[in-house]
């Protein structure tokens, strides 16, 4: 065989391309009786169409690469970043096994989350003795502080109750009385992994805060990240706070979770939001959400349970940054400190610097409905002009306060806002109506190969290129990192568009 | 979030009993009383607001989120009508018979009937749910933070019985985690001898009450034809006199417990002993006479 010869082991990258492996696609091209290659490519260049364009958006039952993905995933995502915290999936083994690589394969980290293994035998008899013995081994075996309980499709088909489960998982002895095991009802075939971020955090919050609420303030503020990805935006948020001078509860801080040090020792549970503050998290004088649509209803049992004021603020840009920090200012009473005000100045240079590379540029863009508003914000800000935006879990809301954010600049008068529609749909989108730019999560490299749009990565999840997640969007510094992806992505491409000697290399500048 | 304040009880009994009749005519007597009343038929029939309405059937919650492909696309006002003396109607729906999932229909629209707000300025909320507590499902109602008050309807009919104390088993499984308690048996006459004392008995062993004895009236079915209550229908008749006074029990009721469902066998003990069923010499007897009738016997 190809690989039999231990010193020159092939790449996967050249393995394929050796003469007997093609033979052997030749050989299964011919047994599955492949079509014509002419008859390929024509059918390829049909699906550049308009008419081709149409039929596609005329689909109506099906979804062709969707760009969202399940409840659960959100859920355990918001249950990581609470102190020792074990995720709990009630459901079947394989979906809880799937969110888990799903995180791995973006943050290159190790993601603990159980489930309660329902097999067909639970789906016929109900899971609680799944659920009562799952608790028992979880609690015994991996020592947390708190088990966040969510579900899966199957446990919801078959209507299983949460809270009667666990009030007898607990009158059953799987984990003492006063630990404490929230829960959310988070089934795969409603909403997004958005919802289910949203459904677990409030599960969480009204859990700990239980007969938390004191008669004064804490004087903190609560941020709430929501389904964030980008591990630097978490820190940057906390920088912000302690140069301000804010104190502050993170809800919850996933960060030292999803980018922990490597000292050589294995730990299960790094970092994470202290239960305590968690729970004193009820008594504190405001909320600020980053995302509004992975918090819609966590904001509204904080207004309406806790008495608390709520407000989203979506530091992304020059713009939101400032709309941040005059927020954290006007709550606080602090002003807001010169070294701040030193970020802000060059982040502003730094955009002037690119300004002429940017300006009038046509832009795609998909992803999760916070993100999209995120960088439309930044997008009018520097000029450039989005023109598709898709997103698949699009809600009414949504499109409103993104409608009137595009009205609010001329750049934003030619965007199309796609709700519910899939990169399948993008794709047409983009070949029909070519673009400048694009930007999404990993998926868009085959809307990049098939249409040749520069792209750049931007949003969850990024498989395939390393340490992005490390960065932050938000803030200044953010801004200066959204712009270095944007600026210098076009430009590589003016570099490969002015390469050919004595044709186009006339402008194939040094000076850019 | 529901508010506390409102009432939420559930009505329960093996299908064809009468659940839809006794439940909509109790609950007229009820909104007769001035009490705010709303009715979330849990049956892919839809047959459980169609008095109060004087419709064949209303749309449903799920029928109409199959036809706009999502539950989020519809809205509350569209589903939730009114019907005699401001009570609200809602039917949840379901699939066609022989598909589907009929027990996650009606999770999904007891969701949305709480996200959209529909659990609001209320004394009660009624949900008449389907035959038996079959499944996951079929048990949203009596959840935590759901129904509170179970009322079984039954007759002395050797089935009806059956379902009525399965359905305290279920009660049962949910009362030990949550606060769901049995309100009663209703009898909803079937002219079987001896019924009051023997329904009398089964709720005595079931730990609970029989709230009332409906007797049989035709004039039930005059009204149904009608699409009406006995109460709007005939109201100073005798049946509706006995609707009022069952919707006054419900109202006043405080006898709330925990259900003990007896086995099978002591079920069936219960019958013999009642003479609707023949005991096990009867059985043998009747066995050895030949298992199948005389020829020439119809």
């Amino acid at each position: 065989m190809a690989q039999n010869n231990i010193d020159n082991i092939k790449d996967h990258a050249e393995l394929f391309h050796q003469d007997e492996y093609q033979e052997l696609f030749a050989g299964k091209k011919e047994f599955e009786g492949g079509h014509d290659p002419d008859l390929i490519a024509q059918t390829a260049e049909w699906t550049k169409t308009w008419e081709y364009r149409e039929k596609n958006f005329a689909r109506e039952a099906l979804t062709v690469n969707p760009a969202k993905a399940c409840q659960p995933l959100g859920a355990i995502l918001a249950a990581v970043g609470f102190e020792a915290t074990l995720p709990f999936v009630h459901g079947s083994q394989g979906c809880v096994a799937y969110f888990r690589s799903h995180f791995t394969r973006h943050f290159k980290e190790p993601f603990s989350a159980v489930s309660s293994s329902m097999t067909e035998d639970a789906a016929v008899f109900g899971g609680q003795n799944n659920l009562i013995e799952g608790l028992a081994n979880s609690y015994s075996l991996y020592q947390p502080k708190m088990i966040a309980v969510c579900t899966t499709c199957m446990a919801e088909v078959i209507g299983d109750d949460l809270q009667a489960f666990i009030n007898n998982a607990k009158a059953a002895g799987s984990v003492p009385q006063e630990f404490p095991v929230p829960y959310a009802h988070t089934p795969s075939f409603v909403g997004s992994h958005i919802t289910g971020y949203d459904n677990m955090l409030k599960g969480i919050l009204t859990n700990l805060t239980k007969d938390q609420k004191a008669e004064t303030t804490n004087g903190k503020i609560n941020f709430i990240p929501g389904f964030e990805t980008y591990i630097g935006n978490l820190r940057e948020i906390k920088r912000i706070a302690s140069l301000v001078g804010v104190d502050y509860t993170l809800l919850a801080d996933n960060s030292e979770y999803l980018d922990s040090p490597n000292t050589g020792e294995y730990n299960m549970y790094p970092g994470g939001t202290k239960l305590e503050d968690a729970a004193d998290s009820i008594n504190a004088e405001a909320t600020i959400a980053f995302q509004a649509y992975s918090t819609t209803k966590t904001r509204e049992y904080i207004e309406k349970d806790w008495n608390q004021p709520t407000s989203v603020v979506r530091p992304v840009g020059i713009r939101g940054t400032d709309e941040f920090l005059i927020k954290l200012s006007a709550l606080t009473g602090k002003p807001i400190p010169k070294e701040l005000e030193d970020e802000r100045g060059r982040a502003v240079d730094a955009l002037t610097d690119s300004q002429a590379w940017l300006h009038g540029k046509r832009v795609a863009l998909y992803g999760d409905p916070d993100l999209v508003i995120g960088l439309v914000q930044f997008l009018l800000e520097i000029g450039a002009e989005p023109v598709h935006i898709v997103v698949n879990n699009s809600n009414d809301v949504f499109e409103t306060e993104l409608r009137a954010l595009l009205d609010s600049s001329p750049f934003g008068a030619g965007a199309t806002i796609w709700g519910g529609k899939d990169l399948w749909h993008l794709r047409s989108l983009l070949f029909t109506e070519p673009v400048d730019l694009l930007i999404g999560n990993s998926y868009g490299k085959y809307l990049w190969r098939d249409t040749k749009t520069p792209f750049v990565r931007i949003g969850y999840p990024i498989f395939d290129r390393h340490h992005l997640h490390r960065y932050a969007t938000y803030g200044y510094q953010g801004t200066i990192n959204l712009l270095n992806w944007i600026v210098n992505t076009l430009l590589d491409e003016l570099d490969r568009n002015t390469i050919i000697p004595a044709k186009t290399d006339i402008s194939y500048d040094l000076i850019r | 979030m529901t508010d506390d304040s409102i009432r939420q009880i559930a009505f329960y009994g093996k299908g064809g009993i009468g659940k839809s009749t006794t439940s909509q005519n109790t609950i007229a007597g009820m909104a007769e009383l001035g009490q705010r009343v709303m009715i979330v038929g849990c049956d892919p029939k839809a047959d459980s607001t169609r008095l109060m309405l004087h419709s064949k059937a209303q749309t449903t919650v799920l029928h109409l989120a199959a036809e706009r492909g999502a539950v989020e696309d519809v809205e509350l006002e569209e589903v939730l009508l009114t019907g005699y003396r401001d009570v609200r109607c809602v039917e949840s729906g379901g699939p066609e018979p022989g598909v589907g999932c009929a027990g996650r229909g009606i999770i999904t629209s007891i969701n949305f009937l709480e996200e959209n707000g529909a659990y609001e300025d209320l004394d009660f909320v009624s949900y008449d749910v389907l035959g038996d507590v079959v499944c996951g499902g079929f048990a949203m109602p009596i959840r935590e933070g759901k129904a509170q008050e179970i009322y079984i309807v039954t007759s002395g009919e050797m089935m009806a019985m059956y379902a009525a104390n399965n359905i305290a088993r279920g009660v049962l499984k949910y009362a030990h985690s949550g606060g769901v308690r049995l309100g009663g048996l209703i009898c909803n006459s079937r002219k079987v001898d001896r019924e009051l004392e023997l329904i009398e008995t089964l709720a005595k062993r079931l730990n609970t009450q029989m709230l009332h004895f409906v007797p049989r009236d035709n004039i039930v079915q005059h009204a149904e034809l009608r699409r009406m209550t006995v109460i709007e229908y005939a109201p100073d008749s005798q049946q509706a006199e006995e609707y009022r006074t069952l919707a006054k029990k419900i109202i006043d009721n405080k006898n709330l417990a925990i259900p003990t469902p007896i086995s099978m066998d002591e079920l069936e003990d219960l019958l013999v002993e009642f003479g609707i069923l023949g005991g096990e010499e009867e059985y043998e007897r009747a066995i050895k006479e030949g298992v199948k009738a005389p020829a020439g016997v119809a």
